[in-house]
């Protein structure tokens, strides 16, 4: 069956009561009127019951607009299962009823198209009407946000967790062989959140400027950009002052931790940060679109940072600090690889050739397993072995908080709505298992202050 | 007592969708299912910027028709459907905030609204809308919504100014 005829199909399979009849009366104005129809898919056409009345009876020969439209009520919220069909044909006389064979047809279900991706189809109009009325009242009309909101939506401020672990990791690696400055770990900490900012922001400028933000219509709450420039919350000048602002200020900290702690050893550490951060999406390499942006936000959030932040401390290398860091890396790699599964589409069409732009859906959710697998496997091995303290062997109960997100990736993988509350999942192991590594390091800390010798589980 | 007779009120007052037919630019009909809210004087239905395209319609020609037509989608104790034809401004002088002035009549349909608006920055471009506000001139009653059976006609000239 055809499409249209699909569509007409579904007409009378999904809840749709009667038909709203609409036309254009003898004064000029619309009228519509409800009536009683049956469908004959086969033939491509609606049968329609008559009106009665002059002045409200469809005209034969007319153009009509006949719209079939559904809600569910939910009392004391509002309603839901919103969809409708809107056909557009002339009306002829059939064995009593009135037959519309529809030459044009219109549709929305937000089981087939959500709610939010319905919206975001919308957004071209939406700057063409603001466009209209900016000229209507002769001054620039924009959307509006409060600034705290604009500035939280814009830098992405939540998802800091994902720098925060890293470096309150190598800081806790420092502590734990005797080296504490909480000056300097603050300065650490500010200075690679402006990193990790600038890096959110040139991200929106740069997949703005390649198209892909605009490729995206599925959006979520995780992925696909902040969208200010997009939405016009911001102007791309103004992101750009953003982005260069956040990288000063972390690079003038870094520069003077650099200077203070241990000048070329921070500086290329820091150099290898910023190139990461900036490069990300920016050309000439845009890592991101060369399938190797989870490997450089693995060495960025995960041993860059650490090892980083242990050197502002302890102002020598650490073996244990790059090895802590390698399960973190991992795991923040897998938020970014979980958050490109719904950006597909959009990606690909900018050219954004991610991992699962380039692998099937088994392969990609084949290396999610895997790479979970190697996390917690180097926290249980690193934690027997005694390479890190053994209570971090505590961080494998995070664990199976992957496990939803793999039958998540299995079940949802192109839903991208769907998926989204499973991608929030994913974070939230991250933060989860970071946050126990960390307090393992504060135990065995804790327990070598009490004792000089503490229990071999405890150190 | 509003502009309306009596058993469209009721209809207005509970439905939580109309269609709204307006005409395009090429004289073509087009209806879109909205929420209506009604204060006695006027029907408004409020449009995001995403979904305009009606907007500039209604700029274009303002003669529109409202249509009560769901029977699950209206709480009166006898279903009825109803038709009112009017003519509809649009006020998008404040997009960001000048539409929240219906805002008591659309919370008490769709109470879930609150909940929307608290995802404000989830959702900015959605709420920034203009409020459609039509003045009422002629409406059809069809008493048991049976449109197969004349309906009872109003002439509203003058209402709604």
């Amino acid at each position: 069956m055809s499409a249209p005829g699909r569509l007409l199909e579904s007409i009378s399979s999904r809840g749709y009561t009667h038909a709203v009849v609409a036309f254009v009366d003898d004064r000029g104005y619309p009228l519509s009127v409800a009536t009683a129809f049956a469908v004959h898919a086969d033939r491509g056409a609606i049968l329609l019951e008559p009106v009665a009345g002059d002045e409200v009876a469809p005209p034969i020969g007319r153009e009509v607009n006949v719209v079939f439209s559904h809600i569910r009520p939910q009392p004391g919220v509002g309603y839901d299962e919103r969809r409708y069909v809107s056909l557009w044909g002339t009306l002829r006389p059939s064995d009593g009823h009135l037959e519309l064979v529809p030459d044009r047809v219109q549709h929305w279900d937000e089981e087939e198209m959500t709610f939010f991706e319905f919206s975001e189809r919308g957004v071209p109009q939406a700057h063409r009407y603001m466009e209209r009325v900016s000229r209507e009242q002769g001054r620039r009309i924009r959307p509006q946000l409060s600034r705290g909101w604009l500035f939280l939506r814009a830098t992405r401020l939540p998802f800091l967790s994902a720098t925060f672990i890293p470096v309150a990791l190598g800081i806790s690696v420092a502590a734990l062989h005797g080296q504490w400055h909480w000056w300097l770990a603050i300065l650490t900490l500010v200075a690679a959140a402006c990193v990790h900012l600038g890096l959110n922001v040139a991200n929106d400028v740069f997949d703005t400027l390649s198209g892909a933000d605009q490729a995206n219509v599925t959006p979520t709450q995780f992925s696909g950009g902040s969208r200010v420039i997009l939405y016009g919350l911001l102007s791309m000048r103004q992101m750009v002052a953003l982005m260069l602002g956040f990288y000063a200020v972390g690079a003038g900290i870094g520069l003077y931790l650099a200077v203070t702690r241990g000048f070329w050893p921070l500086f290329w550490i820091g150099v290898a940060g910023l190139f990461i951060s900036l490069f990300y999406t920016a050309p000439p390499f845009r890592f991101v679109h060369r399938g190797i942006g989870e490997l450089t936000v693995f060495l960025g959030f995960g041993p860059i940072m650490t090892i980083g932040a242990y050197y502002v401390q302890a102002r020598a290398w650490s073996w244990e600090a790059i090895y802590a860091s390698l399960p973190v890396g991992i795991l923040v790699a897998l938020i970014l690889y979980v958050n490109e599964v719904p950006d597909r589409p959009g990606d690909a069409a900018a050219g954004k050739r991610t991992l699962p732009v380039r692998w099937s859906k088994d392969a990609v959710i084949a290396v999610y397993a895997l790479a979970v697998a190697a996390a917690f496997g180097l926290i249980a091995g690193g934690a027997i072995a005694g390479v890190i303290p053994r209570p971090c062997i505590l961080a494998v109960l995070a664990a199976p908080m992957a496990v939803p997100v793999y039958h998540a990736l299995r079940e949802h993988y192109d839903s991208p709505y769907r998926l989204m509350p499973f991608m929030g999942t994913n974070v939230q192991l991250h933060m989860a298992t970071g946050m126990v590594l960390i307090l393992g390091y504060v135990i065995a800390i804790v327990a070598s202050h009490i004792s000089g010798h503490p229990p071999a589980f405890l150190r | 007592m509003g502009v309306l007779p009596r058993p469209i009120e009721e209809l207005l007052e509970t439905a939580l969708v109309g269609e709204l037919t307006v005409i395009d630019d090429r004289g073509r009909l087009v209806t879109h299912p909205l929420i209506p809210l009604y204060d006695g004087q006027h029907i408004y239905m409020t449009s995001s910027i995403l979904f305009s395209r009606k907007l500039e319609h209604i700029k274009g020609n303002p003669k529109v028709s409202v249509s009560i037509s769901d029977p699950n989608a209206v709480r009166v104790e006898r279903f009825r459907r109803a038709t009112i034809q009017g003519d509809a401004t649009v006020d998008d002088a404040d997009l960001h905030s000048g539409w929240e002035r219906v805002l008591p009549i659309w919370r008490k349909k769709e109470p879930a609204i609150d909940f929307f608006l608290g995802k404000r920055v989830a959702l900015p471009l959605f709420f920034e809308r203009a409020v459609i506000e039509i003045a009422p001139r002629r409406a059809f009653l069809w008493e048991d919504g049976d449109t197969s059976r004349q309906p009872t006609v109003f002439e509203l000239m003058g209402a709604g100014r």
